[in-house]
């Protein structure tokens, strides 16, 4: 083969034989890639030399759609966000918002807030574990047990907002309805089930060989590049930075709880931390909820918000420790109904710029943990 | 020392436990079949024998959750639903619906004048996306969620547009389908009928008042 033929790949020289680089485009509907998303990578044998991540498939145009509508109206287009967690969404939302308008939340909506935001922390972490798992190649029995565990949460959101997946539960000012007769128990009972749940999961998954052997030393991401790159969440605490928004910014009523925020004392991170972080952060969740659903008190679960309102001009960013890291929603009114700015924050996709700093060097059956490892959710990434 | 293989044997015994503990022991083995975390402690009635066998409560009156919602319809009182029917076709829910699925034109008599209730009121089941936003914006409490969910239809034009006369139902229904929700709109209706008509009542008093003293001092000035 002459260099000619093929004048934009690298050409390697290796005991005298000369070999091309091979270009695959991995996705965008490719198991692996959780939705519509594409990797390009190129290989050298299984080594992955280049990599470049091609999103954008799912693009719905959430941010100018909620600029032509009104505050309310585009609160159940965040739950398609990251439709894995809506009520966290809604939070992220409602937070920017109230801080427009200037409203109280009751007390017992703000405790009905943490237990959905921990219940979906709990959804979210577990289902990814199951995927994570999955992705390795355990195809079926963790991804079952964890949706297993998910499903009951799950019809709890129903009980309470009517839907299992796009709740659309909160409001500016409080929730949109108060939860059912009964449906605090319930969530006890499934809270208190949910540890030994836990114990048979690591049983099951923390000490298998082949699981350590595939994401031991796998998809390093230092310290240092996980800061600059802005990198939220259980990834920036697997490589070893304690930074919690829960506690940062106790927004809510996160500083009556007392919690321990996991996270590694290396000064990098691979696939098997992230995994973990993930498994402690979820027994913390629920100690949050243990505490919460003790100490809800009786009561409004609405402010004195108006359905339809017309902010004075200002701006306003409100934050939330997200599921997947931080979740942010910056808003600027103009005097109107509508806002004249909104944007998102999306955590999955400032999670994902660091993809291919992780994959470089690696082969090409581990990218595709990495990236599970990262935990995306496509709407969110591409909006 | 850990044996190489040693994890995975552990992780297997899991597996087993749960493979023969799903056939001895299923409530605290499996964790699966226990409904004890719903409200009724029962296996859903979604999951029965659904598409063989309805039931009652899936008729068309399902009862899924409280606040289950899936479709809105319009309210009437009862009797004639277009005499009773409580929307006044304001097209407020029309302008917030966040997909834009909601179609409304106003009614006039035949001298032209608009009569308050819709001529048209359209919504197309392939849009909306559950999201009850209509039904807290609107004024009237005319627009509620129902929680009928058989909505598939073979004919994709005109059958996925649901219009006003078959999204009228009743609010003996809208209590037959969430008796906790109906209720409390019913007494917020009330408490607001009750304030209106004692607003009403001052404002005719204060009219009262006023017409009295003009009259006084009308015949007063005669007097003089």
């Amino acid at each position: 083969m002459s260099t000619a033929a093929t004048p934009n790949y690298e050409l390697i020289q290796q005991d005298g034989l000369e070999t091309n680089l091979l270009e695959v485009s991995m996705g965008p509907h490719h198991p692996s890639t959780h939705g519509v998303f594409r990797m390009d990578v190129k290989l050298d044998g299984e080594t992955v030399v280049d990599l470049r991540p091609v999103f954008g498939y799912l693009h719905r145009n959430h941010e100018k759609l909620a600029e032509n509508m009104s505050y309310l109206s585009s609160m159940p287009f965040t739950d398609r966000l990251d439709y894995f967690n809506s009520m966290t969404n809604n939070w992220a939302y409602a937070l920017a918002a109230e801080k427009l308008i200037e409203v109280e939340v009751p007390e017992r909506a703000e405790y009905l807030r943490v237990i959905m935001a921990e219940l979906t922390r709990l959804v979210n972490h577990v289902s990814l574990v199951g995927f994570f798992i999955n992705d390795l190649g355990a195809l079926g029995t963790p991804l079952l047990y964890a949706f297993r565990e998910r499903e009951k949460i799950l019809d709890l959101f129903e009980q309470a907002s009517g839907a299992r997946m796009m709740c659309n539960y909160f409001r500016f000012g409080g929730l949109r309805n108060d939860v059912p007769e009964g449906w605090l128990e319930r969530a006890a009972k499934v809270v208190d089930h949910f540890p030994s749940f836990l114990d048979e999961y690591e049983q099951l998954l923390c000490e298998n060989e082949i699981i350590l052997s595939r994401t031991q030393g796998v998809g390093n991401l230092p310290r240092e590049l996980a800061i600059s790159a802005g990198v939220t969440g259980p990834m920036l605490r697997a490589s070893g930075v304690a930074y919690d928004l829960r506690k940062v910014d106790q927004y809510g009523i996160y500083d009556r709880f007392k919690f321990r925020v996991p996270y590694t004392d290396g000064d990098t991170g691979d696939c098997y931390d992230r995994f973990m972080i993930r498994m402690l952060e979820m027994r913390e969740s629920i100690e949050i909820l243990k505490q919460a659903l003790a100490g809800i008190p009786e009561g409004e679960i609405m402010g004195n918000a108006p359905r339809v309102f017309k902010p004075k001009p200002a701006e306003s960013y409100g934050r939330i420790e997200g599921p997947k890291g931080e979740l942010g929603f910056y808003l600027i009114a103009d005097g109107t109904p509508k806002p004249y700015r909104y944007r998102v924050r999306p955590p999955s996709l400032i999670n994902l710029t660091v993809l291919r700093d992780m994959c470089l060097g690696g082969k090409i059956a581990d990218a595709v943990i990495i990236l599970g490892s990262i935990d995306i959710v496509l709407g969110e990434v591409d909006r | 020392m850990r044996i190489l293989g040693g994890g995975i044997f552990k992780g297997m015994a899991v597996t087993l436990r749960n493979f023969v503990g799903s056939y001895l022991n299923k409530k605290e083995r499996l964790h699966t079949n226990d409904y004890s975390w719903r409200a009724d402690g029962a296996l859903p009635q979604s999951i029965g024998d659904y598409p063989k066998e309805k039931g009652e409560q899936l008729s068309d009156t399902t009862t899924v959750t409280e606040y289950s919602r899936n479709f809105p319809m319009l309210l009437h009182d009862g009797g004639e639903p277009m005499d009773t029917v409580r929307c006044v076709a304001c097209q407020i829910c029309e302008r917030e619906c966040p997909p834009q699925c909601i179609y409304i034109e106003k009614d006039y008599d035949e001298n032209g004048k608009y009569i308050k209730r819709p001529a048209v009121f359209d919504i197309d089941v392939s849009v909306c996306m559950s999201c009850q936003i209509c039904v807290e914006v609107c004024p009237f409490d005319a627009i509620v969620m129902n929680s009928q969910f058989e909505l598939s239809t073979p004919n994709r034009f005109g059958g996925l547009l649901v219009r006003r006369d078959d999204l009228l139902k009743s609010n003996d229904y809208y209590h037959k389908i969430h008796p906790e929700e109906a209720a409390s709109r019913d007494q917020k209706m009330a408490v607001e009928k009750a304030a209106k008509e004692a607003k009403k009542k001052a404002a005719a008093e204060k009219a009262k008042a006023a017409a009295e003293k003009k009259a006084a001092e009308t015949a007063k000035e005669e007097a003089k």
